[in-house]
């Protein structure tokens, strides 16, 4: 009942706001995932590609995944860095532990406790442009969202509304006893990482295409991505690197070297309040997991962002 | 008065480098100065595209980093290959540099773009731009580039290759006998593809630049 009057509440003061001209989720909160069991979970599977009905669902659907997979090219005014959705939710959106789509279409709307508000599908993904990929969000009943919530919905076909489907999120990989250490992240980033990502996480291009994401620097996340959390960068780093060899790291490996990613400059989180790393640390670092944005490594001041 | 010094340094530089660099070109077609180093072309073919009915790579056009790679590997045994051996290990270092330098400058041949959002339509292609992620196999594309045109010094192109060589180098990855990969990228991989997949994927990247030439 009660979640039945608040989404339509929810979109009615969304609209009235006006999307595009400003932070409209200001909420990347990591979800709840509980870490894998060791027991062989059976995965949700989504419908194969040659399932896709030949109509203007099928159309809609397609363009979606074109947007998904391709998105740096498709929609160059909304994407500010040189990322791809598909670069952190890896096999086209599919794969279980790496965000699939299908574990998130089907929970929205869902109700945030850092923006204190419901949020729908299409907020979340608008999100996801202006924080992950540092860009702007598309409008929310513009093609480039119909098109990747009619992705998203496709994928989750028949998957049970509301419920939390194993593998989706990036598990939870808990904190080390010892915490995390930066400069052995640089020695795990340098023996597994750099050979994609390169010495200095720059990423690799094939003509003005990143193929390998860059992990920091102008072209990656910003500072009020998820994935600035070192917790969540462990836990992707952990179930989907190196590619094709999921949880060959140990898991202070994974924090290690997530911290290691997570201790350089970006672009600065778009949320900034009056100037100051300080008043958004408090605002919206402080208590989102664990991270180093306005904190001092090294007698330097992380989060100061990067043009 | 200031350009004098730099005349000349300039001359002497260029006859520096025409005294101690190796031409690469002349390594190519002629050998290197040791008689087992014998010229790369008679197998690499002229136009340094390989020769598929023997399974010799196609080299030109591949990074020299990726390509002094392999050598240095022939040399010290990682990569095993019984011609390739002997030859590298009579070629200098600074013969290899000229080399490979040539070879990453000859024309590599040209492939079709095939961006993320391509549709596959048979199993290679499947494989090659979705990958199998049931058993951990990443599209060939996420590490080779779109279309297989190879990305910096450790991801070879697979476009332009034959056939008959990326089977025999899959094989090779898939028992053991190659290994020379950063971390088993490659190995590992292999070892999880079907025989039936290695001939479909090889095929695939093998015919990839002449699919736009077919009527």
């Amino acid at each position: 009942m009660k979640f039945l009057s608040l989404a339509p509440l929810a979109l009615a003061l969304v609209s009235l706001n006006g999307y595009a001209a400003q932070t409209v989720m200001d909420d990347q909160s990591e979800l709840k995932i509980p870490a894998a069991t060791s027991a062989k979970i059976e995965y949700f599977q989504a419908p194969a590609e040659h399932e896709l009905p030949d109509n203007a669902f099928g159309k809609l659907v397609r363009q979606g995944h074109s947007l998904f997979v391709d998105t740096k090219r498709q929609a160059p005014a909304y994407v500010g860095n040189g990322l791809n959705c598909s670069n952190c939710h890896l096999d086209q959106g599919r794969l279980a532990n790496s965000a699939p789509l299908w574990g998130a279409y089907p929970m929205y709307p869902a109700y945030r406790k850092k923006n204190d508000k419901v949020n729908t599908f299409a907020e979340r993904l608008q999100g996801c442009f202006e924080f992950s990929m540092n860009g702007k969000p598309p409008a929310a009943d513009g093609p480039e969202i119909s098109a990747l919530s009619a992705y998203a919905y496709w994928l989750a076909t028949k998957a049970p509304i509301g419920v939390e489907l194993p593998g989706r999120g990036y598990p939870e990989v808990k904190q080390p006893a010892k915490g995390y250490d930066i400069a052995q992240g640089a020695q795990v980033y340098k023996a597994q990482c750099a050979v994609c990502h390169g010495d200095s996480g720059q990423g690799q291009k094939v003509g003005q295409d990143y193929v390998m994401p860059p992990l920091w620097g102008k072209d990656s996340y910003n500072w009020g991505a998820g994935m600035h959390r070192i917790n969540t960068a462990a836990s992707f780093i952990q179930y989907n690197m190196p590619l094709g060899k999921a949880q060959s790291l140990s898991d202070q490996q994974a924090w290690d070297v997530a911290a290691f990613i997570n201790s350089h400059e970006r672009p600065q989180d778009p949320r900034l309040i009056d100037g100051s790393v300080e008043k958004t640390r408090v605002k919206f670092h402080a208590n989102d997991g664990v991270n180093l944005y306005g904190q001092t490594v090294d007698g330097v001041l992380i989060g100061q962002g990067i043009r | 008065m200031d350009f004098k010094p730099t005349v000349l340094g300039s001359l002497m530089l260029i006859a520096v480098s025409v005294v101690n660099a190796d031409d690469g070109q002349k390594i190519y077609t002629q050998g290197g100065a040791l008689p087992a180093a014998t010229a790369c072309f008679a197998c690499h073919g002229a136009d340094g595209m390989g020769m598929p009915a023997a399974g010799f790579p196609r080299l030109a056009g591949l990074s020299a980093g990726y390509l002094s790679k392999q050598l240095a590997d022939f040399r010290s045994g990682s990569r095993v290959s019984p011609v390739m051996q002997p030859l590298a290990k009579a070629l200098s270092e600074s013969e290899i540099l000229a080399v490979t330098s040539t070879l990453a400058a000859m024309p590599a041949p040209t492939t079709p773009q095939v961006t993320r959002n391509s549709t596959p339509t048979e199993p290679g292609a499947r494989l090659a731009l979705r990958g199998a992620w049931e058993r951990q196999i990443p599209e060939c594309v996420m590490c080779h580039g779109p279309g297989g045109v190879g990305v910096g010094t450790a991801f070879p192109p697979l476009a332009g290759q034959s056939a008959s060589y990326l089977v025999g180098q899959l094989n090779a990855w898939r028992d053991g006998t190659r290994h020379n990969d950063p971390n088993d990228l490659m190995g590992h991989i292999a070892k999880s593809l079907t025989p039936d997949e290695i001939k479909a994927v090889a095929d695939y990247f093998a015919t990839l630049g002449s699919q736009e030439a077919k009527p």
